[in-house]
């Protein structure tokens, strides 16, 4: 197996066979004394190259050096000065291939484990008494901000401390964007995502839910204001085409994640919205969004098989991602596709094709090639799909603002200041950038609310 | 944001009329479009099309059918509902057609005012046709033959207007002149079956479909359509097609997905309302 076992080890997690039987936080935080230890072990080198893999430009040595000299305060006056989110970084982050990829002690031992010190600073501020960053003297101007996810969320609180004001309009009857209906629970508990996002909304932004700009604010509506920040995401899923994809039983992972995260159908009938409860589910894909579908199915009581087409050291996932899905009994089934969901009206199984590696492709990994005849073929019996093979952006708004001009993907074409075709109108996040991460959508979502400070003063 | 429903009436069996304030939904409405709602912080997102706006106020006509849509009809005026969200969808292909036939069955006939409004105010001459099993089950007849330029009623037992189907109707109007456009809406067996009469002519034929929708936005796929052989997004694509295009069979078999949860749900529904006592009456 190419799944490190370390990788899990490194981690503070509940054990596995405990925590498949509920949807509770499997990470554990750092307590204060491991939290200082840790800290203590950043060298603070003088040209630190952590600081630089980090996308809203978090002062890393500084805080952490505030954590080992126990100024927990400090640390997180340090935090949130670059970044609002910080408990919800330090949940979801990647920050193996951002600042602790950097870490000069990744070199020889272990990098600081940076992600959990930003993560126990939040937490603690929470539990010790929240500080609201200040806000400047009222500017006069309004600023429409579209979506509230992390881009919304990270334009809004930027713009709202140059003094501007800020409304975020939000289709859903809830904010956070994935934050909110994706990442389930057990990665990242709700009640942080509501305590980050209300910080925000309490430095005078004013957040409308269920209001779909394009439709309830006509796009005459939209540009009317000073400026306008887009970050309506990459919400659109995509199928695979194949034959039975209609069937009673098949979801993409947006929907099934939604129906669980968004509207607790995991606790059907307590709340109203139902889903399947397969005993048996195939998830198709090997990014973090077929893990999280994985191991959402997992915890409600299903046998979860994991079908990616290429080998287990080419998953996308986040190694860490892949390693606890693995540990929580998934079966991953690599170098295979499906060709063909069987039954009517219901899922009854999943035929597919085992794939051989062959020659490189653009994208440097081994290109699958089916194998072909009968010996290729095999069948899973399943009652539900759930199709986790990539989002493409939300094209909604984007097709309803006449001159915004946008990429073959259907994506909003930004410059490097983060603006549009529409002189004040700007856009951050996947919607810009296709799908990527929270800190990516944040790190443009700033860099753009910082263009549009500039343009209104 | 709770939203206060200003008036709630029983306006056929079991058919129930609502109006909500909802100035966001109201102010920017068009035919053909649907908001979602959710009734309180346990509660489903469920679409219903927007039947009328006046000023502020959003109207909706449902009928009582399962867990939501009974919970909704319990409601009366100062009550408020958690989430209302829209307009949704695209508008009706409202243009100068010249003569234009607008088809209600059942709950369906809610749709009608709306579009016959859009469609008469711009020139075009239009004629309504609304079906129902029943007399009892007919609705916003008056609202609709004003309307109309003129108003068929059928009911399938004769008890009201013509003793038959829209369908018979349609037909003998596509014999009598020329039509341009037809909007079929109700049950999705009552389009399939409507719709065929317009086939031999190839009049431009108009369905809303009705696939069991979760955000109503475009980010689920939930409500995925067949149309003319290519995948569709009944919530942001639609929910209006070319009724001659859509993969009916698909439609339906994907409208029975949770039989037993919605079954359980408004039982317990019930069975709550029970313990609680009414709390309206
Ligand atoms: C299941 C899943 C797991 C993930 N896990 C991780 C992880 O562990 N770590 C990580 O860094 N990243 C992860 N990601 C990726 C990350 O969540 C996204 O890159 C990030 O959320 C993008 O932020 P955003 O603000 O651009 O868009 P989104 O979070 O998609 O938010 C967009 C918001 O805009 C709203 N909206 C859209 N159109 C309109 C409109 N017309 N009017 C009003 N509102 C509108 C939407 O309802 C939504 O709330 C994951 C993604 C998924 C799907
Ligand atoms: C675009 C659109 C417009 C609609 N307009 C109207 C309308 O104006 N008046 C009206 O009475 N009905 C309308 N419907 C149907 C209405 O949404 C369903 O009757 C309602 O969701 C039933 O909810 P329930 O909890 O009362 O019943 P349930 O017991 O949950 O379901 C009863 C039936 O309703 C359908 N249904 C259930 N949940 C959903 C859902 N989330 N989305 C869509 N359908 C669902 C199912 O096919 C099911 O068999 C519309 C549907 C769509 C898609
Ligand atoms: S209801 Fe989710 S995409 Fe249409």
């Amino acid at each position: 197996m190419s799944i490190s076992a370390d990788v899990v080890k490194s981690m503070n997690n509940r054990p596995a066979e405990e925590r498949i039987l509920d949807f509770l936080e499997v990470e554990q935080g750092l307590s204060e004394e491991s939290a200082v230890l840790e800290a203590l072990r950043c060298m603070g080198c003088p040209r630190p190259r952590c600081k630089s893999g980090c996308p809203v430009n978090i002062d890393i040595p500084a805080f952490i050096n505030e954590i080992a000299q126990n100024n927990f305060r400090n640390a997180a006056r340090l935090l949130k000065k670059e970044n609002m989110l910080p408990a919800i970084c330090g949940r979801v982050c990647p920050q193996e291939n951002q600042c602790e990829g950097l870490c000069i002690l990744g070199i020889k031992s272990k990098p600081v484990r940076i992600g959990a010190l930003e993560r126990f600073v939040a937490d603690w501020e929470r539990e010790n008494g929240v500080e609201t960053p200040d806000v400047a003297p009222s500017t006069g101007k309004n600023v429409a901000v579209v979506g509230s996810g992390p881009a919304g969320i990270t334009a809004a609180s930027e713009l709202a401390r140059a003094g501007h004001s800020v409304t975020i309009f939000e289709s859903l009857h809830k904010a956070g964007g994935v934050m909110s209906y994706g990442i389930p629970e057990f990665r990242l508990p709700k009640e942080i995502v509501n305590a980050e996002i209300d910080q925000v909304l309490s430095l005078g932004v004013d957040l409308k839910l269920n209001h779909i700009v394009g439709r309830s604010i006509t796009s005459e509506e939209l540009l009317a204001y000073d400026a306008v920040f887009i970050g309506t995401g990459a919400g659109l899923p995509y199928f695979m085409g194949i034959e039975g994809e209609n069937l009673n039983g098949v979801y993409s992972a947006n929907e099934f994640l939604t129906r669980v995260n968004l509207m607790h159908a995991n606790v059907f009938p307590e709340y109203d919205t139902p889903v399947i409860q397969g005993s048996s589910v195939a998830v198709v894909g090997g990014g973090n969004v077929a893990m999280d579908s994985a191991r959402v199915a997992k915890r409600m009581g299903a046998k979860v098989y994991l079908i990616y087409r290429r080998r287990e050291e080419d998953l996308p996932a986040r190694e860490a991602e892949a390693a606890n899905a693995i540990e929580e009994g998934i079966e991953f089934i690599c170098c295979a596709n499906p060709t063909k969901i069987l039954g009517g009206p219901a899922v009854s199984g999943i035929e597919c094709v085992r794939m051989n590696m062959c020659e490189l492709d653009e994208s440097g990994r081994p290109c699958p090639v089916p194998v072909e005849g009968e010996e290729g073929k095999f069948t899973l019996n399943v009652d539900v799909v759930i199709e986790a093979i990539g989002q493409g952006p939300n094209p909604l708004l984007a097709s309803l603002i006449p001159g915004l001009k946008r990429g073959k993907k259907g994506n909003i074409i930004v410059d490097e200041n983060g603006r549009t075709s529409i002189h004040h109108v700007f856009a951050g996040g996947d919607i810009a950038t296709g799908a990527a991460t929270v800190i990516e959508a944040m790190g443009t979502a700033k860099k753009a609310a910082q263009s549009i400070n500039e343009m209104l003063k | 944001m709770a939203y206060t429903i200003k008036k709630a009436t029983e306006i056929a069996d079991k058919i129930f009329e609502v109006w909500i304030d909802a100035p966001h939904v109201a102010h920017n409405a068009c035919a053909g479009q649907f908001v979602v709602i959710r009734t309180d912080e346990s509660g489903e997102r469920i679409p219903l099309t927007i039947s009328a706006t006046d000023g502020d106020l959003v109207r909706i006509v449902f009928m009582a059918v399962g867990k939501t849509t009974t919970q909704l009809s319990d409601l009366v005026s100062g009550d408020t509902i958690q989430d209302i969200a829209g307009p949704l969808g695209q508008p009706s292909e409202v243009k100068r057609w010249g003569r234009c036939v607008v088809i209600g069955g059942g709950v369906g006939i809610a749709c009608l005012p709306i579009l016959a409004r859009e469609l008469k105010a711009i020139g075009n001459e239009v004629i309504g046709i609304i079906g129902a099993r029943n007399e009892t089950l007919l609705l916003l007849e008056d609202e609709l033959s004003a309307a109309c330029d003129e108003l068929v009623i059928c009911t399938d037992d004769g008890s009201k207007g013509f003793h038959g189907f829209p369908a018979d109707i349609l037909k003998q109007k596509l014999e009598e002149k020329t039509i341009d456009a037809v909007w079929i809406i109700g049950p999705a067996i009552m389009m399939k079956i409507t719709s065929i009469a317009t086939l031999p002519k190839k009049v431009k034929t108009f369905v809303s479909l009705n696939p069991i929708m979760v955000d109503g936005t475009g980010m689920c796929g939930s409500c995925r359509v067949t149309i003319g052989g290519e995948t569709k997004f009944a919530c942001v694509d639609g929910p209006e097609f070319d009724a001659h295009l859509v993969d009916w069979d698909g439609l339906m078999q994907r409208q029975r997905i949770y039989p037993e949860q919605e079954r359980q749900s408004l039982e317990l529904y019930h069975e709550h309302k029970c313990r609680c006592g009414e709390k309206h009456e």
